[in-house]
């Protein structure tokens, strides 16, 4: 690895790799049924750092996604092998709790999904399934969850409201609201502004940048330059494999894989 | 190439409007059959029975004298029934649908159940009747009682209850599902607190369906031995017990004419009955359009 390069894109920040790794997959396999969807993935997930997952569509980003809360148990007919570890203990061992598991590790779609309730009941959602009932700490949660996700000045008069009458940026920061109300320790984010504009992305990246203070982040993006304005870590998928996985800087500069280079540089196909 | 020449494409026009316009006569002769049949029928209801239609016949009960006979007993048996019915289907019936369509496996087992409540659904209801007097009256001697109807109507309308629920279940989407889940929520809290709210005007609208065939219903009641002479109220659920449309039923039967009317103002009471139940389902079904709609 090119240490100045990645100096240089990442304003002096100390040696990425050598942060601890909060999630770890090793060798993940999964399938569809008979479909190898997912080949051997290993990954570290730093703590405290942003990681982008890129590749080209049906490659298996959501997929590795989902296998980190193990949303994927919900879909019938998926088989998986190897090892996804949580602050080292592996998330698929018999002794797990799901419902605990997903409370550590949040989810946002890529389709802005608010519940048909009010904004406040939207946020407060989380934390109530968790046993809070003081209207107190809620509204002290709502607060605090609306402010991280930069939606408070613009729906702090109409918190009675439904979720649903929101715009679709204004959704999309709800249900990150929501998610932060639970306080997980990773949040993983499925192209959470494919369907935003400009100015709503731009609300989410800057939101995001904040959040790893705070939190790890695993982003699945389809903008390359959001890849690499926002992220530490850039991993490129490829037909069920971890292509290429590295330090963003490098990937976006010097990427080992022509595969990569391709992709990146919008050559691909 | 013909057909795209002007004059090809006005003749085709020309065809397709005279079929349109055909059509269209033809499906408006159609209904105004129906609509006259009806209008007949109801007619003929309303000028028999409309002048029976007093406070007397609703104070009134079971009598040998046509003008002394009303239907107190049998409107208030009706509401008994309908209430202990609901009491009954609804939390079975529902607790099923949610079974099935949120914790069941699909596999052969529950495909077996699902195939069986389809079929149940379209059993004649005088076989309930015979389950309910084999079952209700006799096995677990319940004798002729407001229960054992109860107990028999339910199980009637538990298919239909169960269809219908479970349609209410399918039609919320599956993204607020995985939200809830992905926040943690359990399951059951899943379907208590995201799932039920959003199906529940439409359960509710199934039932209410439901319930207004029970409230029709004549035969199995028959069968398991409504009584269609009664003249004191309901107490428990073991009192024996008569229904409107039983009551209409004895009415009708009757050769004095004077009855007959007393029937036809029976049938007019029920269907006033029948149409403020249809009117709250469709009530509920437009709030709930509406509030999908924001
Ligand atoms: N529920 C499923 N059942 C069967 N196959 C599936 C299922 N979900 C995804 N797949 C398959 O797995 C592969 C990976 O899908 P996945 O949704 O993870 O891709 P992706 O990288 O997220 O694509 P996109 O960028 O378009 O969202 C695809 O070939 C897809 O067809
Ligand atoms: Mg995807």
């Amino acid at each position: 690895m090119d240490g100045s390069t990645v100096e240089l894109f990442d304003k002096g920040k100390t040696d990425l790799k050598a942060l601890p790794a909060r999630m770890e997959t090793r060798r993940l396999n999964l399938y569809y049924g008979d479909f190898h969807a997912l080949k051997d993935v290993s990954i570290e997930i730093k703590s405290n750092c942003i990681t982008a997952l890129i590749g080209p569509s049906g490659c298996g980003k959501s997929t590795f996604l989902r296998c980190l809360n193990r949303m994927n148990d919900l879909i019938e007919g998926v088989k998986i092998q190897g090892e996804v570890l949580l602050d080292g203990k592996n998330i698929y061992d018999p002794d797990v709790d799901v419902v605990d598991l997903r409370k550590r590790v949040g989810m946002v779609f890529q389709k802005p999904n608010p519940f048909p309730m009010s904004i406040y009941d939207n946020v407060a959602y989380g934390p109530r399934m968790h046993g809070i009932r003081d209207k107190r700490i809620l509204d002290e949660i709502v607060e605090t969850s609306l402010r991280q996700a930069a939606l408070w000045n613009e729906v702090k008069d109409k918190l009675k409201q439904s979720g649903l009458a929101l715009s679709g940026g204004q959704q999309q920061r709800l249900c990150i609201a929501r998610v932060l109300a639970v306080n997980p320790e990773v949040i993983l984010l499925d192209e959470p502004t494919s369907a935003l504009d400009p100015t709503a992305t731009y609300y989410i990246e800057e939101l995001l940048t904040e959040l790893k203070k705070d939190y790890t982040i695993v982003i699945v993006t389809h903008g390359m330059q959001q890849a690499a304005r926002i992220s530490d870590f850039t991993g490129f998928f490829l037909n069920g494999v971890l292509h290429e996985f590295d330090v963003t800087a490098k990937i976006f500069t010097m990427p080992e894989k022509k595969e990569t280079e391709d992709y990146i540089r919008g050559r691909f196909g | 190439m013909s057909h795209f020449t002007e004059a090809g494409l006005a003749r085709w026009h020309a065809r397709e409007h005279r079929r349109e316009a055909i059509f269209q006569v033809v499906g408006a002769l159609v209904v105004f059959t129906a609509m006259l049949m009806l209008a007949v029928l109801l007619t003929k209801i309303l000028l028999d029975g409309f002048a029976r239609l007093g406070w007397d016949f609703f104070a009134q009960s079971s009598s040998r004298f046509a003008d002394r006979a009303g239907v107190k007993v049998a409107l208030v048996g009706s509401f008994y029934l309908m209430i202990l019915t609901a009491l009954i289907a609804v939390p079975i019936g529902v607790g099923a649908a949610i079974y099935l369509e949120e914790f069941a496996k699909r596999n052969w087992w529950t495909r077996l159940i699902e195939i069986n409540i389809t079929n149940l659904a379209g059993v004649p209801s005088i076989i309930y009747g015979l389950l309910g007097l084999q079952v209700f009256v006799r096995t677990l001697s319940m004798d002729r009682s407001l229960i054992a109807g109860a107990c028999t109507l339910a199980l009637l309308i538990l298919p239909v209850i169960i269809t219908a629920a479970r349609e209410g279940l399918r039609t919320v989407p599956n993204s607020l599902r995985y939200g809830s889940l992905a926040l943690g929520a359990t399951q059951w809290q899943t379907v208590r607190y995201t799932v039920l709210p959003v199906a529940m005007p439409s359960i509710l609208t199934g039932v209410i369906l439901a319930l207004s065939r029970a409230i029709g219903e004549t035969a199995p009641l028959l069968v398991i031995g409504a009584y269609v002479y009664l003249t004191r109220l309901p107490e428990g659920l073991t009192s024996p017990f008569t229904t409107l449309p039983v009551q209409i039923y004895d009415w009708i039967s009757r050769p004095q004419a004077a009855f007959h009317e007393n029937a036809a103002a029976g049938i007019i009471v029920l269907l006033a009955l029948l149409l403020t139940l249809n009117a709250a389902a469709i009530y509920l079904r437009n709030r709930y359009q509406k509030r999908l709609a924001i």
